[in-house]
């Protein structure tokens, strides 16, 4: 079992934690502009990669917080926790993405 | 010792040649777990198409291949998915004659267990779709589920008592190893190339065609590019800048000691997430349910398999005393329907068979017989035609949660 680092209560057992899979997935800003297409990749799609993941957490037995983590999903060791709000450390993600293609 | 370990066949001397690659094939599949062994054999078979390479990054059936709990059943919910998992175990019933070699598919029978009120209607419920496609299933009565598997616990004085199960007669389990060398032996003799330590680590894309992929052991040219890559399928899509609705997550399961027969059934529960069948030689065979983070470290979490004891335990209290021998985990791809995606993509000849999630050895036959089809044809097969990647789009889920997921 492998500590999991909350930027609020420091290191506690993994069985503490809830996971709430790839962090930075915004709601669509203007979501009647959106075709389905557009709509398939805000529901469905997400980022799968191999290596360093930006995903999100929440401590649900402890301070019962959401917080941001980047986790390599090979060695799943936890690279940097950090809160809800600042922009993805990887500056990967669908954010990036949608921008890149509007 | 089981009277059945006697009975495990020996192998022929030889299975398969050592193939190193050539510089171009006409079909490239990237894989050599068991889905795409069964495509390289139904393309040559059905298709009259030899010359094929299957590339393996390790062993041979060396991923979820060697690592699956091989429960095998077509009981599930929707139209679609009874055309593929009964077209599957269909194919099971006479694979190993077509073969040639013993597989050792044992149909000893599956109980789905419901432990509670809604259980109980969605299993019945799911009993009744089965029969309407004529998919063999009955209800069973907690006494009735006594009788198919005594060691279950039917007292209703513990945490989730067993109210009742789905049976499928028909379903049962094989042993993957010999299922992989009984596909691969055939497809060598079919002059097919197998070749191992050969990790794919590029796809070549001119004017929005395949036409070959780069590799730790060199490039090579193909006409056609189906990817068989299970749990990897969203890194090798990314080559191409295909992104897809999947998340790769490790399942695990566990084998104990060799026992005398005690469990002549395969008993699964998805409400506490344990299934256990009696492997040949006499192991239990247990699997857990996926680790919640997704992961591509082939291990999970200790605590998921202190859970699945747990279950295990409360469903068969006869097993307290056995030891457990070995764990591992798999990496499995999962979909937002838990369903596959078997198909054409958005670059020609480059083909899709991915999001099997936690349940795919049970296709094995099927999928390859599919997917041949696919491949040959440029067409989907009518068994996975609604499996498309563009039903995110349309909506024309498949949503098999019920019946699928965590437990297969
Ligand atoms: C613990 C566990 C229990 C399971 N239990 C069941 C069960 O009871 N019943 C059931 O129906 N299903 C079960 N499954 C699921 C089943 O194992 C998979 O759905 C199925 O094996 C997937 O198809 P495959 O056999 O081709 O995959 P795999 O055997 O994983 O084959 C994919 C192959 O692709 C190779 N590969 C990946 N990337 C590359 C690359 N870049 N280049 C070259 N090769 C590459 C891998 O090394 C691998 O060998 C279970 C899975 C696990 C992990
Ligand atoms: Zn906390």
């Amino acid at each position: 079992m492998q500590l999991i680092p909350c930027p609020w209560c420091g290191p506690r057992e993994e069985t503490e934690f809830h996971y709430g899979g790839q962090a930075h997935v915004e709601h669509p800003a203007d979501p009647h502009a959106l075709d389905d297409e557009q709509w398939a990749q805000y529901v469905f799609f997400r980022d799968n990669p191999k290596g360093p993941f930006a995903e999100r957490w929440a401590h649900t037995a402890g301070c019962r917080r959401w917080f941001n983590a980047v986790r390599d999903t090979v060695s799943y060791e936890f690279l940097t926790v950090y809160p809800v709000g600042p922009p993805n450390p990887l500056g990967t993600g669908t954010r990036e993405r949608q921008e890149a293609t509007a | 010792m089981t009277p059945d370990a006697h009975d495990l066949p020996d192998h022929p001397d030889f299975l398969w040649r050592n193939a190193d690659p050539k510089k171009s094939y006409d079909v490239v599949i990237v894989g050599g777990g068991g889905h795409g062994l069964a495509t390289a054999y139904y393309l040559a078979k059905n298709h009259g198409i030899t010359n094929i390479a299957v590339l393996e990054k390790g062993w041979l059936a060396g991923g979820n291949m060697a690592r699956n709990t091989t429960i095998i059943r077509s009981n599930y919910l929707w139209d679609e998915s009874s055309g593929i998992y009964e077209s599957s175990l269909k194919l099971w019933e006479t694979l190993e004659q077509d073969l040639d070699y013993p597989i050792l598919f044992s149909q000893r029978g599956v109980l789905n267990l419901a432990h509670n009120l809604q259980d109980v209607r969605d299993s019945k419920r799911r009993v009744y779709a089965n029969q309407l496609n004529g998919i063999d299933a009955e209800w069973l009565e907690p006494d009735e589920v006594a009788k198919v598997c005594p060691i279950v616990n039917t007292s209703p004085d513990v945490r989730y008592p067993v109210h009742g199960a789905t049976y499928q007669p028909r379903a049962g389990i094989a042993k993957h190893d010999y299922v992989a060398w009984g596909f691969a032996r055939r497809c060598d003799a079919y002059g097919i190339d197998l070749i191992q330590n050969c990790e794919v680590t590029g796809i070549d894309v001119s004017g929005g065609r395949v036409t070959g992929v780069r590799t730790t052991r060199g490039r090579i040219a193909a006409g056609k590019v189906a990817l068989a890559a299970a749990g990897h399928t969203s890194v090798l899509a990314q080559m191409v800048g295909l992104r897809l609705p999947l998340q790769s997550h490790p399942l695990q399961a566990l084998v104990s000691e060799l026992l005398e027969p005690v469990h002549p059934t395969v008993v699964m529960s998805n409400a506490v997430h344990v299934y256990v069948s009696q492997a040949h030689k006499g192991e239990l065979v247990m699997g857990a349910g996926i680790d919640s983070y997704n992961g591509y470290g082939q291990r999970g979490a200790f605590h998921i398999i202190e859970r699945q004891m747990a279950a295990a335990l409360e469903l068969f209290p006869v097993f307290a005393r056995a030891h457990m021998l070995r764990t591992w985990g798999g990496i499995v791809d999962t979909t937002p329907d838990a369903s596959p995606i078997v198909g054409l993509t958005p670059v020609e000849d480059l083909y899709l068979n991915c999001g099997w999630g936690t349940g795919g050895f049970k296709a094995t036959p099927g999928v390859g017989w599919a997917y041949a089809h696919t491949i040959a044809t440029g067409e989907p097969h009518d068994t996975n035609a609604p499996f498309t990647l563009d039903r995110f789009t349309t909506g024309a889920l498949v949503d098999e949660h019920g019946a699928a997921a965590v437990a297969h």
